[in-house]
């Protein structure tokens, strides 16, 4: 198995610890089928291509970062993954922690694989570069069409209410400094509202997501976004292909409930693309 | 936040979108710090198909780096290894720690913290 991303350094409380879902894409990023077919998509070709862009280093995004602990397995496993050495990827999320935590948490698992090829004497080479991490809603800050990979472990819960996204006051890291203890309180609760609350069927951050992806992909892009059964993913997959020209597929899942899996992964990506 | 990231944002003002004004946001009061890296040739190679040249060009003048190139690197170029190494340095070495991105279009300004851009807008914009 591929070690799991170190995340000590997290304070969790205003951010998602990692949980099954979390670990449901580390698993399956890394399969062996989504491996191979990531993989057959991304690999460098080893004879000079005329087309440049061939080549060209993949741009890994994930939405909703949180700890980090995916964006970082993405990094440090590129090669198992990605079957390159070097993608760039770049963190969003609505919480400021969260970015700072990330940015860590992708540059410490990307130091401990080159750390230890480097002892083991070993000729690959890690150069996968964390870009940034963000503070955004979703894709909104993105250049369209500039998405290679994206990834979206949701607030996937179904709530009577969506929590709106943070001020830049709430965002403040002084902020919670100087608060009592009730009100830091109502400030963490809120926070990590913010990291499972969906909305109605637990879709309403989802099929915002969902509505970007044929404006933020590039041709080669794929988005892997998770979704609970409540979240009715074989409807979800419908829908996309209704879209025309798109591709859904489960390709990963686990914790069978009453006959069904608890959570799926679904691989989104452009039919025509070869 | 790698200056490379630059090339990949944009205002997030819908009514911005279509105006070629939002890209590439435009520096202001920048803090730079510089942050060693191996470098890697192949890696500036295979990112550079990635990268909008115009708008880097913008960006590194921003930035007070020296002008590049009119035109993108290629051919014999991509193996002149200063070249290289000017791009390293330029996109994956420096840091923006504090200042802001600034869009063109709407003039909204989107605040850099201790290197972390914040792309969420005030109620009134969304």
């Amino acid at each position: 198995m591929l070690p799991t991303p170190d995340t000590s350094h997290v304070s969790f409380d205003t951010i998602y610890e990692p949980a099954e879902d979390s670990y449901l894409f580390l698993d399956t990023l890394s399969s062996e089928s989504e491996s191979k077919w990531l993989s057959e998509r991304f690999k460098k070709s080893t004879s000079p291509s005329p087309d440049s862009s061939f080549n060209s280093v993949p741009l890994v995004v994930e939405a909703g970062t949180g700890s980090g602990v995916v964006l970082a397995f993405a990094a440090a496993q590129s090669q198992h993954i990605f079957g390159r050495q070097d993608i760039l990827t770049l963190g969003i999320d609505v919480n400021r922690n969260a970015c700072i935590a990330t940015r860590e948490t992708v540059a410490s698992a990307i130091k401990t694989v080159q750390k230890e090829s480097s002892t083991s004497g070993a000729n690959s080479n890690l150069h996968t570069v964390h870009a940034s991490s963000i503070t955004s809603d979703l894709c909104t800050a993105l250049r369209p069409g500039s998405v290679d990979v994206l990834l979206f472990n949701p607030p996937y819960v179904p709530t009577e209410e969506l929590p709106r996204l943070p001020t830049e006051s709430e965002n403040d890291p002084t902020a919670s400094q100087s608060m009592s203890r009730s009100a830091k309180f109502e400030s963490d609760s809120y926070f990590l509202s913010l990291t499972y609350a969906g909305g109605a069927d637990g879709m309403e951050t989802t099929n915002r997501l969902l509505e970007a992806i044929p404006g933020i992909l590039s041709a080669r892009g794929v988005a892997y976004v998770l979704l609970c059964k409540q979240n009715r993913p074989e409807e979800v997959k419908e829908c996309i292909r209704a879209w025309g020209g798109w591709n859904a597929e489960t390709v990963g899942s686990s914790g069978m409930q009453a006959g069904w899996e608890k959570l799926v992964i679904v691989r989104i990506w452009r039919q025509d693309a070869s | 936040m790698k200056v490379i990231t630059a090339n990949f944002v944009t205002c997030a003002v819908k009514e911005c979108k279509t105006s070629a004004a939002s890209f590439p946001l435009h520096f202001h009061d920048a803090e730079l710090e510089q942050q060693e890296l191996d470098f890697q040739p192949e890696f500036i190679r295979n990112v550079l198909p990635r990268i909008d040249w115009e708008s880097l060009r913008v960006t590194a003048n921003e930035l007070g780096f020296p002008t590049l190139p009119e035109t993108k690197p290629e051919g014999d170029a991509l193996n002149e290894e200063q070249t290289l190494k000017d791009l390293h340095r330029l996109l994956l070495e420096t840091q923006v720690i504090e200042g802001k991105l600034v869009c063109g279009n709407c003039g909204h300004q989107y605040v850099i913290k201790e290197g972390i851009a914040n792309f969420l807008l005030p109620s009134h914009l969304v």
